[in-house]
């Protein structure tokens, strides 16, 4: 096996081994470049349609946006958002849990409140696709 | 009256360049029964062919024999100006120019595998420029560069190391 292996090797030349490299290279950078998409740099909040505040993703925080049913409590840690607590009766964007990629979107509708993540190269956002 | 026929001689570098010709189509057509998982990602064993006229016999004849080879080989495979035949032939024109370039680089260093890597990567190159320009005209189609960029890597080593294999065996022009 290995004397087998040996006799394709010795037909690569310093270059080769070279160009071989670079081929690797070029794999492993465009594949962290290309497929790093969907990591999101900042958090959309609306409230009542309008945009109530665009958050970095950058430290922790929380933020309270009110809506006619009352407050909705929107917790921000690095590279990721949920909606942390809702008035709405049946819960459904704060079962949603942590939202992480580009293009995701927790909706609180009874309050009017969504919470949606951007930046990055968006794929699909969860309602259109 | 004579009638009148027009007589083409085909010369000795005719059919020598047919007969390599001839070789590549098979091989294009041998491949073509291998099962992939994903569409434009081929070993390209065709190439092979391509390499060995190029060292043997130049450029100009392995532009003849790779041209050749895609337009017989996807008229065999009932691919002719469908869109993988125009895939293919800008992907043939990429990795000529570049071999033609390339092979002034200097023997002692660089092999047939420099050759055939720097080729498959010129290949995918041409493919990708055509693909985004006509056939999906959306970046969409460069989130596969990193899975193209790895099977130009390994199919150009393979190719390589056969065609380096094969002009090492045969000492000259018996192919």
């Amino acid at each position: 096996m290995k004397a087998r292996l040996a006799e394709w090797i010795v037909l690569l030349r310093p270059g080769d081994w070279l160009v071989l490299a670079a081929g690797l290279l070029v794999c492993v950078l465009s594949a962290l470049v290309l497929w790093r998409g969907g990591a999101p740099d900042k958090a959309v909040v609306r409230a009542g349609g309008k945009v109530f505040a665009e958050l970095g993703l950058a430290r922790a925080q929380t933020v309270e946006v009110p809506g006619p049913l009352g407050v909705t409590r929107i917790e921000i840690e690095p590279g990721r958002a949920r909606v942390a607590s809702d008035p709405g009766p049946r819960q459904y964007c704060v079962r949603q849990g942590w939202l992480t990629r580009s293009g995701a979107v927790a909706i609180c509708a009874p309050n009017q409140v969504s919470l949606s993540l951007a930046g990055g190269a968006a794929d699909y956002d969860s309602l259109n696709y | 009256m004579t009638p009148s026929t027009i007589e083409i001689v085909p010369t000795a570098d005719d059919q020598r360049i047919a007969r390599l010709a001839a070789a590549a189509i098979v091989l294009t057509v041998a491949e073509a029964a291998i099962p992939l998982p994903l569409p434009g990602v081929k070993p390209g064993l065709a190439n092979i062919v391509t390499l060995i006229v190029l060292a043997r016999w130049g450029w100009r004849d392995s532009v003849w024999v790779a041209l050749l080879r895609v337009f017989a080989g996807s008229l065999l495979l009932g691919q002719l100006f469908a869109p993988g035949f125009f895939l293919s032939l800008s992907g043939s024109l990429a990795s000529l120019a570049t071999l033609g370039l390339a092979m002034h680089l200097p023997r002692r260093w660089f092999g047939p595998v420099s050759l055939s890597v720097l080729a498959a990567f010129a290949h995918i190159g041409g493919q990708l420029v055509l693909a985004r320009l006509w056939l999906v005209p959306h970046d969409g189609v460069f989130y596969l560069v990193p899975v193209f960029a790895f099977a130009a890597t390994l199919f150009g080593l393979v190719n390589g190391l056969v065609a380096a294999k094969l002009m090492r065996g045969r000492a000259s022009g018996t192919i």
